[in-house]
């Protein structure tokens, strides 16, 4: 019983609260409920390891509340909200946050989610050496990517990229952290350098780059590497 | 469409009074027509059958239905107390019955036509007495009548129209009643009358004809109205006259007052203005202008364009008409307008004068029979007379230096030819240089010639020849005759000539008009026709013109010739003077003079909408008053076209909001079918999931759901296209990535469709707010999954003509009906004639075309034919697409 993995959903929906309760207690994890940010505060004492968090709250906005948990906790943050723009994704994923899904969400790709984002708090700081997504396997040490068994010669940037990306397989990462990681000391560095690269990584790496399934665009965020452990 | 201005029931003062003697009394509302047709018993009974379903007990008392279909329709779901049939000379005439009504007692009848004259052997010879007694029996009644059958305007009716009815309504009865005017435009009831909408008794058809012209409709529904009016109160008098008559010729009262230079017009300007009010009539200000305005002095000159600004501030329109005399003038000027009072001056004038010339009054009283004349007298100092036709100045040397070489001439030809002509015959040649110096020249040419002539024919062939005596007294006849031929020739000739001139300037002014009527006609919108208005008066007076109107922040400067980009403190508060008081301000005005500037009102009967600014760069008075009456004509005529400009673009706004009301009907219709269709499946479903689980229900909850998301973002999307607030992100895209995502995220969608993607990877990016090219595309793509037909493939293309890139979703399917290719994105719009029901609101396409037109793109619609389908093509031109070499890369 304490194997199991603790999760707290953090909405002011008790509806929502009640549905993800069940979703989350039938794939076996533990599950505390809070309606407010205090009470989710709170609750960071049981020591949860996934939050689970509505950025509309009653007394505060979740957005603020993401650095807050991140400084007491060691929880990973995957941000629900109704909320579309963009803007307020990709501040939650700088602040911190591990991962966001949009309500209405589909309750696999949630659990999907929720697994990646235990995969990478688990593993601590981006310990991971080798990463699989179909027939690409990537390994981060030696700097080796190959297709159905064949190496494929990427240049340092594009390397930079998918090594970035694989960090944390299944998670968003935002166009500024890939930037930040890939040309660290430029500037005056745009997205279009990205798009560019992964374009040409694309075009290396997948079965058929005009329906990319190894990296896949987040709309206005930015990059997600669907690989597997 | 009919319009029914419906005056509200609000009673005279002294109808307050009235009431207590009412008390018990029926009440009287009357259905007030400017003519046959406009649809007054139409209305009564609607309003009955409002009042029968509001529960009042109402019955038809009598109703004249003509046989009209539309009519008689109504008629049905009363009660109607039968007629009563009365003998008349071997005829039966049906009446109304009064005392069954009087039995029956309903709370309200209907009672048409009241100015109806009852068979012989009635109770009443008129229908409106049957109805007092019905009144005072209690009870309500609604009637109707029309404008010509009221015994005061009875006379006014028909003298414009022609036609004089017989049966007629006193004026009282109305007095009381509450009315109701039933009033449809002219052009409209000609249109019913063409259609054979409107009854008319055969043997009134010839005259009727006539009848129903449209300025004699126009007439008679001013007179309706403003008789309805007159029953209710002032202010109500104002509106009709402000809103329902500009425009139309009045048939009520008019006043013209003719405006001299002599001291006291002033005075008699204030006199008209008061009349006017007091009558409650519009008024006109005139100027004749005679030959003998070109004698006026700076003094004269100055009185008279005071004169005239005084009635323009007060109100007045100011007309100025060139004749030949005074009288013409006025005569003419007053048949134009219509007038019905005319008010002049009375100067001082000497007796003798009179006696030679008549009375001026007198004159135009006889000359004018049906028009009322005012005359007041002028208190001012009589002015000094000057006439024309008479000499003023000796005119040029060389006009008597021609003179004396005609009559040489005529000295040598009656010389060489004496010896065939006898005396008389050579005197009768001195007429032609009499007369061609009296007509080219002067008077004192021709009276030169006169003298020279008689004295050439003395000297030459009078006997004694060779001097200057005069032996017979008969050729001292010849003598005063060349003389008196003299005078009377440069007289006519004078009278020519200025009528000439007269003419000439008339024409001139005229063609001034003209002209500028004729280029502010030329222009498209408010702004072009502002700056016409002030590129035209500063062509026709030569001066510098600046048009300014009201807007929040104060006059703002709208047009200026030449381009005036600033105006000081004193200019704008003159613009506000001219603004709000609708007077004159500015340099040469009473108000703010030492403005540069002088500002004159544009104002119509209803409103003044802007001020127009005048100045001279040598700084001397902006306007000369001769100017004057030419400058109001220009006003007046601006400010028409502007007020026309203006309710048009009015017009054009009111059919916007209308639009919008009725796409916000539409919304409210479809939205509320198309939430509640997903919500009855999911709430359904649901209950029976209580029964337990089965695939179907839980995947139809999950459609149904899945549908409604899209349908309420879809929503929340169109309402931030129409509110205009769209917050754009916009970045770099890569087609590629976005196509991909839209085509992920609509698969359960396009569930049998085979999808191809045609983007080569090697397209420039494309500068776009990615979630809402997402929504483009997740909409076009759904668009393309209902109409395509079942199992065919849904492409998407990428092509790269020259200057821009153009992203294709393309279905096999119906296409598009011929002709909706731009309609299609119109909100709520969903293709017509399709046998398939196609669910959603027909949002999709709007929201496509806001968001791409918000981010710089454009789309269109075409139907294709091999294979055919529809193509909806994205155009992102050349400044969206963001252009990536290799070589852009940093490393």
């Amino acid at each position: 019983m304490s194997t199991a993995v603790t999760t707290l959903i953090v909405d002011d929906e008790p509806h929502i609260r009640r549905l993800l309760n069940g979703a989350l207690t039938r794939a076996g994890y533990r599950v505390m409920e809070a309606g407010t940010a205090r009470d989710a505060l709170a609750a960071l004492d049981e020591q949860p390891e996934v939050v689970l968090l509505d950025l509309g709250l009653p007394d505060r906005d979740g957005l603020e509340l993401v650095p807050v948990i991140r400084k007491r906790s060691r929880a990973a943050i995957v941000v629900i909200s109704a909320r579309e723009t963009t803007e307020e994704k990709v501040a939650a994923l700088d602040l911190g946050a591990v991962d966001y899904v949009t309500k209405p969400f589909d309750t696999e790709e949630l659990l999907a989610r929720i697994r990646a984002a235990l995969r990478t708090s688990l593993t601590a700081d981006g310990g991971r050496a080798s990463v699989t997504a179909g027939p690409v396997h990537i390994d981060l040490v030696n700097h080796r990517i190959t297709r159905s068994g064949e190496e494929v010669r990427l240049t340092p940037k594009e390397f930079a990229v998918v090594a970035e990306l694989a960090r944390f397989p299944g998670r968003a990462i935002t166009h500024q952290q890939l930037l930040n990681a890939v040309w660290p000391n430029d500037y005056d560095r745009h997205i279009e350098y990205l798009r560019v690269v992964v374009r040409n990584i694309r075009q290396k790496l997948e079965e058929d780059p005009a329906r990319p399934t190894l990296i896949v665009n987040e709309l206005g965020v930015g990059y997600r590497l669907m690989g597997e452990v | 469409m009919r319009d029914v201005n419906a005056v509200p029931d609000r009673p005279q003062p002294e109808a307050f009074l009235r009431a207590a003697a009412q008390e018990g009394r029926g009440k009287l509302k009357v259905f007030l027509g400017a003519a046959p047709g406009v649809g007054k018993t139409y209305e009564m009974l609607n309003e009955g059958m409002a009042r029968r379903k509001a529960g009042v007990d109402v019955v038809i008392g009598i109703v004249e239905t003509h046989g009209r279909a539309e009519t008689e329709a109504l008629t049905r779901g009363y009660e109607v107390v039968p007629r009563r049939d009365v003998d008349y000379q071997g005829r039966t005439l049906s009446e109304m019955d009064v005392d069954a009504i009087l039995a029956r007692r309903p709370q309200l009848v209907l009672v048409d036509e009241l100015a109806h004259t009852n068979a012989p052997g009635c109770r009443h010879p008129k229908r409106y007495q049957d109805v007092q007694e019905l009144l005072d029996a209690g009870i309500d009644v609604y009637s109707t009548v029309n404008i010509q059958h009221l015994e005061s305007l009875n006379d006014v009716v028909a003298s414009f129209t022609r036609v004089r009815v017989r049966e007629t309504v006193p004026d009282r009865v109305l007095e009381d009643a509450e009315i109701e005017v039933v009033d449809i435009p002219p052009d409209e009831l000609i249109e019913r009358l063409k259609d054979g909408k409107v009854y008319i008794p055969d043997e009134a058809s010839r005259a009727l004809n006539h009848f129903f012209s449209k300025s004699n409709l126009s007439a008679l529904r001013e007179l309706a109205l403003r008789r309805a009016a007159q029953a209710i109160d002032v202010q109500m008098l104002d509106y009709v006259r402000q809103h329902a008559l500009a425009g139309t010729w009045a048939g009520g009262e008019r006043v013209i007052v003719a405006v001299s230079e002599q001291p006291g017009a002033d005075g008699l300007v204030r006199a008209a203005k008061r009349m006017a009010d007091a009558l409650r009539a519009p008024w006109t200000a005139l100027h004749v202008e005679t030959p003998r305005d070109k004698l006026f002095d700076d003094e004269d000159r100055k009185r008279l364009a005071a004169a005239l600004n005084l009635a323009s501030q007060l109100g007045a329109a100011v007309v100025s008409v060139p004749a030949e005399s005074v009288l013409d003038g006025i005569i003419s000027a007053a048949a134009d307008a219509r007038a019905t009072q005319i008010v002049v001056g009375k100067s001082s004038r000497s007796r003798l004068f009179e006696l030679r010339h008549g009375s001026v009054v007198d004159r135009l009283v006889r000359a004018t029979p049906a028009v009322a004349v005012h005359v007041l007298p002028l208190n001012g100092a009589a002015p000094t007379r000057r006439s024309i036709g008479r000499p003023q100045e000796w005119g040029q040397t060389s006009h008597y230096g021609w003179t004396l070489l005609m009559v040489a001439a005529v000295t040598a030809i009656g010389t060489g030819l004496f010896h065939i002509l006898n005396l008389g015959n050579v005197a009768l040649l001195y007429l032609l240089p009499v007369m061609a110096a009296a007509s080219l020249f002067s008077l004192r040419a021709g009276l030169f010639a006169g003298i020279a002539s008689s004295l050439a024919y003395n000297f030459f062939f009078l006997p004694p020849t060779g001097t200057l005596t005069v032996s017979n007294p008969e050729n001292v006849v010849t003598i005063v005759v060349l003389l008196g031929v003299a005078i009377v020739t440069s007289q006519f000739a004078a009278r020519v000539r200025n009528q000439a001139d007269l003419a000439a300037s008339s024409a001139r002014q005229n063609a001034a008009l003209a002209g500028f009527l004729r280029q502010l006609n030329l222009t498209a919108n408010e702004e072009e026709l502002m700056q016409a208005i002030c590129a035209e008066i500063s062509r026709l007076l030569d001066v510098r013109t600046v048009l300014l109107t009201r807007s929040p922040d104060g006059p703002a400067l709208r047009a200026a010739v030449p381009p005036e980009d600033r105006l000081d403190a004193i200019e704008r508060a003159a613009v506000d003077w001219a603004l709000d008081k609708n007077q004159p301000a500015g340099r040469g005005s009473d108000t703010l003079t030492a403005s540069d500037w002088l500002f004159y009102p544009l104002s119509t009967a209803s409103r003044t909408l802007g001020a127009l600014g005048i100045a001279r760069d040598d700084g001397r008075d902006p306007v000369r008053s001769d100017q004057i009456p030419l400058l109001m004509s220009l006003l007046d005529q601006a400010a028409l076209v502007l007020e026309r400009v203006q309710l048009e673009a009015e017009m054009r706004d009111v059919a916007q909001l209308k639009e919008r009301d009725r796409l916000r009907a539409a919304l409210l219709t479809s939205v509320s079918h198309d939430l509640r269709t997903p919500l009855t499946t999911v709430l359904a479903a649901s209950e029976q999931l209580s029964h337990g689980a089965t695939p179907e229900l839980i995947s139809s909850i999950q459609s149904e759901a899945g549908r409604l998301n899209r349908f309420v973002s879809n929503l929340l999307d169109m309402a931030r296209v129409e509110a205009g607030a769209i917050n754009l992100s916009i970045e770099p895209i890569d087609l590629t990535d976005a196509v991909a995502a839209a085509v992920h995220d609509t698969r359960a969608m396009l569930e049998g469709h085979a999808i191809q993607l045609e983007v080569p990877p090697d397209l420039p990016l494309v500068r776009l707010d990615p979630r809402l090219f997402h929504h483009i595309l997740i909409n076009l793509l759904d668009n393309a999954g209902r109409y395509a037909d079942a199992g065919t493939p849904i492409t998407i293309r990428a092509t790269r003509p020259a200057d821009a890139l153009i992203l294709s979703v393309i279905d096999e399917g119906p296409g598009l009906p011929a002709g909706s290719e731009q309609s299609i994105f119109d909100s709520f719009r969903r293709i017509e004639g399709s046998d398939r029901s196609k669910s959603g609101t027909g949002l999709g396409l709007a929201i496509v075309k806001g968001f791409a037109e918000a981010m710089g793109a454009g789309v269109d619609a075409a139907s294709r034919s091999d294979p055919r389908g529809a193509a909806f093509n994205l155009r992102f031109p050349e400044t969206l697409l963001v252009r990536t070499g290799e070589g852009a890369l940093p490393a």
